[in-house]
């Protein structure tokens, strides 16, 4: 019974041992001499887990009595998330051994982070969600704060710990309520309770309190003031990473919240999510207006994501499901692209973050920087691009669940929010000359901007099977 | 009689007093971890009140895995707070403010 029970976890028990296990060798070692090898290292096992999740995984597995959930759904979160966490890991690694920053710490909280993260989009269970965000959260916390020499990253820290230990807050406070109502943590058991008949008021109390915790963690409005601040003060590559896979796996733990325990009272909750996306959405698109900062422009750029993704999960529908798993996925390979090319900005060998060093970036470096127009064309939503079509499939998913009003407004919000990727784009092609960029250092940033970029453009043709890999997982995550 | 009401009942005073202490505190930092401990409290007498009440278990072990997250929570966000001491020099809440935001 528990044999069976642990082959279903296998994966995320094996990561977290590899993490201890290099961890205890790499302090008996070489130390931070040894950081950039176990960067690539950690990088691949991540690869490798995801190929095995990939190739392995068939069917609904439930282990420890409906705590842990593998199914198509969470396997098709692990296998996005384990591969953006490689590339950002390996994308970075120039970027912190340059500076100094690159401790053996970091490939071994980023693999604790992963963890966590597995857990929290295969989570069954109110504790299992705990227990995956939180190891999710304080890795995270930790590696915010990691150039410990740095008044912006160790603010940027504090700032993010501060607000995310009140979402935790928030979250388990509404957990509790779920509880003593549904006298269950388990999702299968709470969507008994508020499926059928009248549903408990102190249900639907903890409800809100959940979204509003897990909100925080997803970045969308009201719950955005961390957001800008964190990606700002973060060294670079650790920005990467936030932008990327854990906001594919808040993504996921909001989808099996909502659908596996709540998914019986999809009226009640549909008014919130559908009110996060719209406000994000515009938020995102207004804030970013008057940003110079790249990085915190992106920031305001992945509150505006998040909106469009929420507003495939307010649907409340399989095609719902489908289009915010497709989205996540389309997201997350711009920003891998996007923060690839900000990596490598640099000047004297200092990072540049100001987006007027941009100007007429195109004379000097014209494959580099189409490249990143075509990105920047994804990002802002723009056709034939492969951000288009995300942004297609959540509006007909809305659309289509009679949410009409919000693929209004998502359409009036990405107009709204193309003039700023649109004005980077001016800026590189039609800009002033000025005191010219450093060439590009580093392969493995220059080959992560140039694959983005070809996936942005050729994806168009058949969304390399992911969109049929997103069917199953939504068709998964609904049963 | 006490019933569970008014557990329910001092565990949202304690959340309420947690979340005004965060917003509200003009001081410092200190206080914004102890307000967050106290957020986490009373939720874990919210778990246990309906554990009891439920003749249900789980809510004492969800609280114990609560307990124990803050402890690790604690530790961490007071590391964080030494290296921006030994950076800022202060951990007065209004000198949080390299960054806008």
């Amino acid at each position: 019974m528990i044999q069976a029970d642990l082959n279903i976890i296998l994966p995320e028990i094996l990561l977290a041992i590899y993490a201890m296990l290099a961890l205890v060798a790499v302090v008996y070692t070489g130390k931070d001499k040894m950081a950039g090898m176990l960067t690539w290292i950690t990088a691949g096992v991540f690869v490798l887990l995801a190929m095995w999740i990939g190739a392995s995984g068939a069917g609904d597995n439930v282990a420890f009595n409906g705590m842990f959930h593998d199914d198509a759904f969470s396997r098709f979160a692990k296998i996005a998330m384990l591969l953006s966490g490689a590339a950002v890991l390996v994308m970075g690694q120039d970027y912190m051994a340059r500076r100094g920053m690159l401790r053996f710490e970091y490939p071994v909280l980023v693999s604790l982070a992963m963890v966590g993260m597995m857990t929290m989009v295969s989570a069954g269970d109110l504790i299992a969600l705990y227990m995956g965000l939180e190891l999710q959260s304080l890795a995270l916390y930790v590696v915010a704060s990691f150039r410990r020499d740095s008044v912006k990253s160790t603010e940027a820290g504090m700032k993010y710990f501060l607000l995310g230990a009140l979402s935790s807050g928030l979250l388990l406070y509404g957990s509790s309520l779920v509880y003593g109502f549904a006298g269950t943590t388990q999702f299968s058991g709470i969507i008994d309770v508020a499926g059928h008949g009248d549903t408990p008021l102190g249900l639907l109390f903890g409800l809100t309190f959940v979204v509003a915790g897990l909100a925080f963690k997803v970045s969308a409005v009201p719950f955005h003031m961390w957001t800008p601040d964190v990606y700002e003060g973060a060294p670079t590559p650790i920005t990467a990473f936030f932008a990327t896979a854990p906001k594919l796996a808040a993504m996921g733990l909001f989808a099996r919240v909502l659908f596996d325990a709540f998914g019986g009272v999809v009226a009640d909750w549909q008014q919130i999510i559908a009110l996060l996306s719209v406000l994000s959405m515009f938020l995102g698109a207004v804030a970013a207006i008057g940003q110079r900062n790249i990085k915190r422009l992106m920031a305001y750029s992945s509150i505006a994501h998040m909106g469009y993704a929420l507003m495939g999960l307010a649907s409340g529908t399989a095609l719902g499901i489908e289009a915010m798993l497709v989205y996540m996925a389309i997201y997350v390979t711009m920003n891998i692209g996007t923060f690839a090319f900000i990596l490598s900005m640099e000047k004297d060998g200092q990072p540049v973050v100001d987006i007027s060093a941009l100007n007429m970036y195109s004379k000097r470096a014209p494959g580099r920087a189409l490249a990143m127009l075509f990105l920047l064309f994804s990002l802002a939503g723009v056709p034939p691009f492969l951000g288009f079509f995300g942004k297609l499939y959540v509006l007909r998913a809305a659309f289509d669940a009679g949410l009409a009003w919000l693929a209004v407004a998502g359409v009036i919000a990405s107009v709204i929010g193309a003039f700023y990727y649109l004005r980077i784009v001016y800026f590189m092609y039609f800009g002033e000359e000025r005191d010219a960029l450093d060439a590009p250092r580093s392969p493995v940033q220059h080959l992560m901007l140039v694959l983005s970029a070809a996936v942005m453009l050729l994806g168009v043709v058949n969304f390399f099977g992911v969109d049929t890999a997103a069917q199953a997982a939504a068709v998964a995550l609904l049963q | 009689m006490i019933g569970l009401e008014h557990y329910l009942g001092v565990a949202a005073t304690l959340f309420v007093i947690g979340i005004f202490g965060l917003f509200l505190n003009r001081k410092n930092i200190i206080i914004l971890l102890m307000s967050i401990e106290l957020i986490l409290l009373s939720v874990n007498i919210n778990l246990v009140a309906f554990s009891a009440f439920l003749g249900d278990l789980v809510g004492q072990v969800f609280a114990l895995f609560v307990m124990t997250v803050a402890a690790a929570e604690a530790a961490i966000g007071l590391a964080i707070l030494v290296s921006f001491f030994r950076n800022r020099g202060t951990i007065a809440v209004e000198d949080v403010n390299v960054m806008k935001g």
